[in-house]
């Protein structure tokens, strides 16, 4: 169903896309192959470290770990690992959705992705350099508090 | 364990070696235009992904002789990602070359340093979802927003939200992470960029004010 939804938007977007310009239709398609060519290893990567791991690694085990018996430990490691570690939001997405079909906590799984995009240590140079250092700390320290909060209220209302 | 792990349906006829093969073929496409790094105008893709990725296939192939049960498992569960994967990512990538073609990086620029307002965080947050690279793009632009006099709140909150709730993430979340996880989750990212956003500019305002305070007495 969400695919419906994912298909219609694109068609929708074409559509517009081709009836304005279709010079620019065919850049934007030339773009995408781009992003394609650039993502494919890491996404077919992901995707083998997905098996892998689903493979050897019992359900318990994750269970153990990240799901609701692990409590406030397991959300925090997940979300010291999201603010540390620069994935895109394409591929760590299907990561975490197979952490979480292995039995992670709704809570652990929402602030692992939400640190893992607001948060940024390894971007933390770049933004430095571009806006200070006291707006990045208060910026980074600010989302990784927050990430913990919506991991909370996520995990609260989605069980 | 399988059916824990895949609620969609995908073939029950693992190949054995087939699968790992399949997975690991595509490494020859893109290799034209990848290693090396040259500066040819093709896309670049970093020599390290292609070690990462020959790393992985030659475990995958390992393992159907080291552990050919556990293998059979690891085989099913890439190929059902693959295959998921396969339907959500060309619509994706699409739509990102869309976005950028109509929408373009300066145009966000031009009109984030203007508005103020309600207005000014009304844009902050269309831009912040709309464009497609990643984040550390969005510092330059949010650095010449604030030199144009655009409000820091709303600068925390257009990088916030391109790094949280851009829309071909949240398509790929839609997909992976369904609609009430997505939903939920993006509106309470909304909500907590705008009070980081409110939280920065309090602290760091407070603290200039206290600094022209002390500048001014001495």
């Amino acid at each position: 169903m969400e695919l419906v939804l994912i298909y219609a938007f694109l068609v929708a977007g074409l559509g517009y896309s081709i009836a304005k310009d279709r010079k620019k239709t065919k850049q934007a398609l030339f773009i995408a192959r781009r992003i394609l060519v650039k993502m494919l290893p890491s996404l077919l990567i992901i995707i083998g470290l997905v098996g892998l791991m689903l493979g050897f690694i019992p359900p318990e085990t994750i269970e153990h770990y990240l799901g609701a018996d692990a409590g406030f430990s397991g959300t925090m490691l997940a979300a010291g690992v999201g603010a540390i570690t620069f994935i895109p939001n394409i591929i760590s997405i299907p990561l975490a959705a197979s952490l979480l079909r292995s039995g992670a906590a709704v809570m652990t799984i929402a602030t692992f992705i939400t640190t893992l995009t607001m948060v940024g240590t390894v971007t933390a140079p770049i933004e430095i350099k571009e806006l200070g250092v006291r707006y990045t700390l208060l910026r980074n320290i600010f989302s990784f508090i927050f990430a913990l909060l919506i991991g909370l209220v996520m995990g609260v209302i989605l069980i | 364990m399988k059916d824990r792990n895949n609620n969609n349906t995908f073939k029950h006829s693992p190949q054995k070696g087939g699968d790992s093969q399949n997975s690991a073929s595509p490494q020859n496409g893109p290799a034209p235009g990848g290693p090396g790094g040259g500066p040819g105008q093709g896309p670049k893709v970093s020599p390290k992904e292609f070690v990462l990725l020959g790393i992985v296939a030659a475990i995958f192939i390992a393992i159907h002789f080291l552990y050919p049960p556990q293998s059979r498992a690891v085989y099913d569960v890439s190929l059902s990602y693959l295959q998921e994967m396969a339907l959500i990512i060309p619509p994706v990538f699409i739509l990102m070359g869309l976005f950028e073609v109509w929408v373009p990086k300066s145009f966000i620029q031009k009109y984030m340093g203007k508005e103020a307002g309600v207005k000014g965080i009304g844009l902050a947050f269309v831009f912040g979802t709309i464009p497609t690279g990643p984040v550390y793009i969005a510092f330059p632009i949010a650095a010449a927003m604030h030199r144009k006099g655009a409000r820091l709140m709303n600068i925390t909150i257009f990088l916030g939200t391109w790094a949280a709730a851009k829309l071909p993430q949240l398509m790929v979340e839609l997909k992976f992470l369904g609609p009430s996880f997505t939903a939920l989750r993006f509106v309470l990212t909304i909500i907590s960029v705008v009070m980081i956003g409110l939280l920065v500019e309090k602290v760091i305002t407070r603290k200039e004010n206290k600094e022209l305070v002390i500048e001014a007495t001495d």
